[in-house]
């Protein structure tokens, strides 16, 4: 690719990284969350796929099965954490802990405090779907590369 | 707060969290791995019939996700919000049939896959497909079982095809993916209907309110149309000889399995949802017409078939149609009641327990065939009883107990189907007795071409895993034939009264709470 | 009438798709098909969420006493589009390696598996 998509490119990634970290971590307030955020970083990482070629990012391959992994656990481990109640029950919403701030009811600019385990389950699956989302897209790019699991 | 009342997640969470960690510990060391999908595997059998006993002795169990206690149903606005699991005596029936197949598979895979053919891999498509199958059974949500229903197509196909060295799998799993995507989308239109109409997606509540419109009509057509298709019946049935086929053994028997939980969801559908509004008996004969037609086509084209896997493949067809005709009858009687009906519902429900057990060994069987010699071509393959001693017996066993020879299960279950379906017309009874002696012509070939005559070449023996797996489902279809009644009695009965007669109950454990 | 002209061109979308799945041959428009379907179904599954008048279900955001839009078939929407996702993912998948194999994605060419 040309010096001028690859400096453009270099300048627009973080931006879009940027935004689509936002859009995960404002999952329980604005319209968002894991899967919509995950999908706009993953699309950041099929613009460097694009523009550097994969061979250049065929080394991180094993690093995205591992975040992928991670995310999962993550995601099922925070479901279990109120098993004391039922399975998924959001323990910390309303408790004053991390994430525990109460809803103040009516039109309000949006705490980031508030949601209880809602933020939490959000950055998972976030992190799910960037390793998931950015792993298709790379194996796809280097054609079917991923025989060897 | 006792582990008995947290089972149904259980059962359906551990499998989950298993096939997540299952990577991350293969990585750190091979035998980790072994260990944890030991412990994952045992859990959830553990879990699974808990949930069962639980369910047979004490009634429905609930279970709301995120509520402050289990049984806390209906929200403030006095109606449930919340994904529930219900388990009443289906349920717990069909996670009890999931759950032996599962242990089978798990066992035999331990030496039947290589470590450099993707051992990791298919474990953790396997835990998956698990998890999505008892959700599958023991769901009360309509969305909820769609999610689950997508979830067990997604592994399944996965488990087809992953074997990306050889052309023939992928082609296979292709096919298979997109006759799944469409069943699995006409299920969500149809879930969307009803939704817009009701304002609902828990079952029980919209059960209580579907009264037979226009619209519920049309949703019942898209459900009746996606979970057949998802069932392999004719004419939806081409993806499952592919399928069945072309996956490893392993993989073939939780696939079959995977199938009847498909049509646990249509009888779910049918018995529970719609039952308020389904006066007419033309869905029933439908469903009793699409099932004599799958039985009839099944067996008329293993007939042909030279591929041993594609035979048996066949064959497991052959047995939905039996499933269906049996439940088909009763789903036909349904408004009146006669005894014959809730006969036929037993024999339906009873032969896909048997129908597991059976073709999971003849599968399990033919995988140890093409281990054996590395083809399943029948025009190949011969005198491979002089090696494969035990192997032989247990194809010779699932052979003689898929067409219906007594002391075994299928004489058992197949017998439940012959009686009550001659009552309500009698071509349905000659129709599925030919199906029967055709199906046992078919093997009787397959058996003395495969395993009788003159040793041909070395072939290697089962590992020990292998048997061990495989006695467990011979050990199943001795003890069900030989004891048919007790099984019948308190497994079968309460699974036959929970569809039969039981959606009042099944309404009252979750809206009367 | 014209309230009914988006689930029309849901059925135009999903009836698009169905043509497509049964009259193509290349593997990779099968895969378009099928996703034609797809958002057919989850526009069907946004629209029927309407109410007349309604805003956006932001809690946050609505002015006390608005209407707001039927929240849940949006969540089902979005759940469904990342199991379409999942799925297309997977097809695709499975085409690369057919055509690595094969050499050619015509479904005609490709039929190891018959009878």
């Amino acid at each position: 690719m040309t010096v001028v998509v690859r400096t453009v490119a270099r300048i627009i990634t973080p931006m879009i990284l940027a935004f689509g970290g936002y859009v995960i971590m404002h999952g329980h307030l604005t319209p968002g969350g894991g899967f919509q955020g995950g999908a706009v970083v993953a699309s950041a990482i099929a613009l460097l796929l694009v523009v550097f070629g994969a061979r250049r990012l065929a080394g991180y391959k094993n690093l995205l099965s591992l975040l992928e992994d991670l995310g999962a656990i993550a995601f099922v481990a925070l479901a279990f954490l109120g098993i004391g109640y039922t399975f998924f029950r959001n323990v910390l919403a309303g408790s004053g802990g991390l994430f525990g701030m109460p809803v103040p009811s009516g039109p309000n600019p949006g705490f980031l405090d508030t949601g209880g385990t809602l933020p939490l389950m959000n950055w998972a699956v976030g992190l799910k779907v960037i390793a998931g989302l950015g792993s298709v897209v790379l194996l796809l790019g280097l054609f079917g590369g991923g025989d060897d699991r | 707060m006792t582990i008995g009342m947290h089972a149904p997640i259980l059962a359906i969470a551990v499998p989950l969290l298993g096939a997540f960690a299952l990577p991350v510990l293969a990585k750190v060391h091979r035998s980790l791995r072994d260990l944890w999908a030991i412990a994952v595997g045992a859990f959830t059998c553990a879990m699974v019939i808990t949930v069962a006993v639980q369910a047979f002795t004490s009634g429905i169990q609930v279970y709301t996700l995120g509520a402050a206690s289990p049984t806390d149903t209906i929200a403030s606005g006095g109606f449930p919000i919340r994904i529930m699991l219900v388990v009443d005596g289906m349920s717990a029936f069909m996670g009890l049939i999931s759950a032996l197949v599962g242990l089978a598979s798990l066992i035999y895979a331990f030496h039947f896959l290589k470590e450099e053919q993707g051992k990791t891999l298919a474990m953790t498509l396997f835990f998956l497909l698990w998890a999505g199958m008892l959700g599958m059974e023991y769901t009360g949500d309509m969305f909820n079982f769609f999610v689950f229903l997508e979830v067990t197509s997604i592994a399944a196909c996965a488990l087809v095809g992953y074997r990306t060295w050889e052309s023939r799998p992928a082609e296979a799993a292709f096919k298979t993916m997109a006759m799944y995507t469409v069943g699995g989308l006409l299920v969500l239109l149809a879930i969307g209907i009803l939704y817009g109409e009701h304002g609902a997606l828990n079952l029980a509540y919209l059960s209580s309110r579907i009264a037979g419109s226009q619209l519920d009509k049309i949703a019942l057509g898209l459900l009746l149309g996606g979970l057949l298709m998802k069932a392999g019946a004719v004419p939806a049935h081409m993806w499952a000889p592919d399928a069945y086929g072309e996956a490893p053994a392993q993989a073939a028997i939780v696939l079959v399995a995977n199938t009847q939980a498909s049509l646990y969801g249509l009888w779910r559908v049918l018995f529970t949802l719609f039952a308020g509004a389904l006066s007419a008996p033309a869905v029933g004969w439908l469903v009793t017409s699409l099932g004599v037609l799958t039985l009839l086509v099944a067996v008329l084209m293993a007939v042909i078939q030279t591929d041993l896997g594609r035979l048996i493949a066949y064959g497991a067809v052959s047995q939905i149609g039996y499933m269906l005709l049996g439940v088909g009858v009763g789903l036909t009687v349904l408004s009146s009641r006669p005894d014959f009906g809730l006969v036929a519902m037993q024999g339906g429900i009873f032969h896909m327990m048997n129908d597991a057990a059976t073709i999971g060994l003849l599968f399990l069987a033919a995988g140890v065939v093409k281990r054996a010699v590395g083809t399943r071509d029948l025009r190949a393959l011969g005198g491979l009883g002089h090696d494969l001693k035990w192997t032989g017996g247990f194809f010779f066993l699932g052979a003689m107990a898929l067409a219906g020879i007594p002391p075994l299960n299928g004489f058992a279950s197949k017998l439940l189907i012959y009686e009550s379906s001659f009552r309500l017309s009698p071509i349905l009874t000659a129709i599925a007795v030919l199906g029967s002696i055709l199906l046992l012509a078919v093997f009787a070939r397959a058996f003395q071409g495969a395993f009788l005559g003159p040793r041909l070449r070395e072939a290697k023996p089962a590992s020990l895993s292998m048997l061990i797996a495989m006695g467990v489902l011979a050990a199943v279809i001795l003890a069900m034939g030989l004891v048919p009644d007790f099984f019948v009695e308190h497994l079968v009965t309460p699974a036959a009264e929970a569809l039969w007669r039981g959606r009042d109950l099944y309404l009252a454990a979750v809206l009367g709470g | 009438m014209i309230g009914n002209f988006p689930f029309v061109v849901c059925m135009i979308l999903i009836a698009l798709g169905l043509w497509a799945l049964l009259f193509r041959r290349n593997l990779i428009k099968l895969a378009i098909g099928i996703t034609l379907i797809e958002s057919g179904v989850n526009l069907f599954l946004v629209t029927l969420g309407y109410v007349r008048a309604g805003v956006a279900p932001i809690y946050t955001y609505a002015p006390p006493g608005a209407k707001m839009v039927l929240p849940t078939p949006q969540a089902l929407t979005l759940t469904s589009i990342v199991i379409g996702l999942a799925t297309t993912a997977l097809m695709l998948a499975f085409a690369v390696v057919i055509y690595r194999h094969r050499g050619t994605l015509d479904a005609r060419k490709i039929r190891e598996l018959k009878g």
